[in-house]
């Protein structure tokens, strides 16, 4: 499963995610991360089984969890398949189908907003 | 074998009509061959969908109590043409909203499609005949006397493909083109395209009954640009006729508003040549990837590429396989190969023949201009220093010659740039030591022969005031600064 964590500035300086790791035992793969002094984003994959357990542990830590089960939002009216997007996107998560038509593939995709910014007739969004 | 328009037109009140997608009749020749396919098909119905900016729709408003002889005009505060009869106007899609970001005229377009209404605003002078002076109204389709979609320029028969040589992110109307030739964008449908089907404007001509977002409409001649083999098409139709899923607002990020328009014109299959024609493939149909990344009028050619490469989702550069885009959609061409099909096979849409032929020949010219003014007419002489200057040194040296720009130089090249305020900063902080420690590395520059105002734009981009003038080997031969480029643009 994918968790989107965001931090505040406290929890920034903290060293969460190896506490999570060690307390859960379980292997965190981080995605994308984007860490300022401040405050920060990381977007990790974990095993669905230990999920929950990785949830708590960074809850407790003041972590903000957000669960994410879907890719980038595309709104069917607006898309018109032009596929601006789908040399965008780093992880390849958006492709033509047989029909030509635009997809997203959920597994792969980051949520990083790359296509979102360059969709032209503003039918992307991200779901957070 | 040869048929006539009439003949096939008189297979269409019939019933009995053969048609088929520009898609199909690719297979249909290669296994029949040309002269026995044009005995069993009479129309090949093409296809395009993608954004064409030089789109736009003409209106007349009918007469306000008292009336007004529109000055300005504008519609949901995008502004259009009105420099024409007093309530006639013409609202371009690429016109942006004066009010609302990322808006444009395509947005007003699409909403009136869409049987929204809009507020329509205008100004005047106020004349004896037409005394008003202002107005401000909502208006529907349903309300205009007319609204004539009219576009210049549409269909472009084939499109140079899009890349980016540079290190930075370009937001451009061929999309957004990544660093470093990070990807590939393209325009225009291949082998489906209305131009490529017929590339002798044999059967595409002035006159031509089209299927235009969803309407009827019609050719009126060749676009503006029309450059064989990248013709184009000047089109009209009637807006209140049009459908809403056959056209799409659009706004590409950076670069501004423009509208996806929907173009479906029937190919009729005369004889065995326009069936040859009609099977054309996408790897006999060519193209350039030129570089964006060189902000001039002939950017350079990076290679030639045909459709079948583009539309396989990857390119080769410079021995990297790098990922495309199309920015035209095939799944919405394709539809609207389909739909012209059923329209033609139901009896709902006759074929015409050309009033008049459009030109085969063609060029594009660029534009006459009185001259180029390039960065050497304006730059004046660098004073450079050595990065082994001490900070204090360089501070004299700026003082002396009354200058807030020393580029640094090691070796006859350029290596870092420093400025009034780097000094300035130094000192705040009590900082001794030489010019290196100090000095901006990743250097901003420009050529001799760079146009004056892509030197402008380098430095608004970067929020800069000089750029070192170099040689092809980093060699210093000059600085340009904001105050001289204004200076020229105040003369």
């Amino acid at each position: 499963m994918k968790l989107l964590l965001r931090f505040d500035s406290k929890t920034v300086k903290e060293p969460v995610l190896s506490k999570a790791t060690l307390k859960t035992g379980t292997l965190i793969n981080i995605l994308r991360a984007s860490v300022g002094a401040r405050r920060g984003e990381i977007l990790i994959e974990v095993d669905d089984k230990k999920a929950k357990e990785v949830e708590d542990i960074l809850k407790k830590q003041g972590v903000e969890v957000f669960e994410l089960l879907e890719a980038v939002q595309k709104d069917e009216e607006r898309c018109v398949h032009c596929g601006a997007c789908v040399s965008i996107c780093p992880t390849e998560a958006i492709t033509f189908n047989g029909e030509k038509r635009v997809i997203l593939d959920a597994e792969r995709c980051v949520h990083c907003g790359a296509c979102v910014k360059v969709c032209p007739t503003r039918a992307l969004s991200l779901p957070l | 074998m040869v048929k006539t328009i009439e003949e096939i037109n008189q297979k269409i009140r019939e019933g009995n009509v053969v048609v088929v997608t520009a898609a199909e009749m690719k297979e249909i020749v290669e296994e029949l061959g040309a002269e026995k396919a044009a005995k069993e098909v009479d129309v090949v119905t093409t296809g395009t969908f993608g954004a064409m900016c030089s789109s736009g729709a003409f209106f007349n408003f009918g007469h306000s109590d008292p009336p007004i002889k529109m000055q300005r005009v504008w519609m949901n505060d995008v502004e259009a043409y009105t420099g024409i009869a007093a309530v006639d106007a013409y609202l371009g899609a690429a016109q942006l909203s004066e009010t609302v970001e990322e808006y444009g005229g395509s947005h007003v377009i699409e909403e009136l499609v869409k049987g929204r209404e809009v507020e329509l605003r205008a100004t005047a002078y106020g004349t004896d005949c037409y005394p008003r002076k202002e107005i401000v109204t909502e208006i529907s389709l349903e309300d205009v006397n007319q609204a004539v979609m009219l576009n210049p320029r549409n269909a472009y028969q084939r499109y140079n493909a899009a890349t980016n040589s540079s290190d930075r992110l370009l937001r451009t109307y061929m999309g957004t083109l990544l660093p470093n030739f990070g990807n590939v964008t393209f325009a225009g449908t291949g082998e489906i395209s209305p131009l490529n089907n017929d590339p002798e404007y044999r059967t595409i001509g002035v006159g031509t009954r089209i299927f235009l977002c969803g309407a009827k409409g019609y050719v009126i001649g060749e676009g503006t640009q029309h450059a064989p083999p990248y013709g184009t098409l000047m089109v009209k139709g009637n807006l209140k006729e049009m459908k809403p899923e056959y056209m799409k607002a659009a706004f590409f990020p950076g670069y501004g508003a423009t509208l996806f328009v929907g173009i479906g014109i029937p190919i009729p299959i005369l004889d065995a040549d326009m069936a040859r024609f009609t099977a054309v493939r996408n790897s006999q149909i060519e193209t350039k990837i030129i570089d964006f990344g060189v902000a001039r009028r002939d950017r350079p050619v990076v290679r030639k590429v045909t459709y079948e490469e583009l539309i396989s989702g990857k390119v080769e550069i410079n021995g990297e396989e790098v990922r495309v885009s199309p920015l035209s959609s095939f799944y919405m061409a394709e539809k609207i190969m389909k739909e012209l099909k059923r329209e033609i096979g139901r009896g709902e849409f006759f074929l015409t023949a050309p009033v008049d032929r459009i030109p085969t020949k063609g060029v594009f010219k660029p534009m006459r201009q009185k001259e180029i003014k390039v960065v050497k007419s304006v730059m004046v002489e660098a004073h450079t220093i050595s990065p082994d200057t001490t900070i204090e040194e360089a501070a004299r040296i700026m003082i002396d010659k009354g200058i807030n720009h020393l580029p640094v130089v090691e070796k006859d090249v350029l290596v870092g740039i420093i400025t009034s305020w780097d000094i300035a900063k130094a000192v705040a902080r009590k900082r001794k030591g030489v010019i290196r420690e100090i000095m901006t590395r990743k250097v901003i520059y420009t050529h001799p022969d760079e146009p004056v105002e892509v030197a402008a734009r380098k430095m608004e981009k970067n929020d800069i005031s000089a750029l070192p003038v170099v040689d092809s080997r980093k060699k210093v031969l000059g600085i340009v600064t904001s105050e001289d480029l204004s200076r020229l643009i105040a003369r």
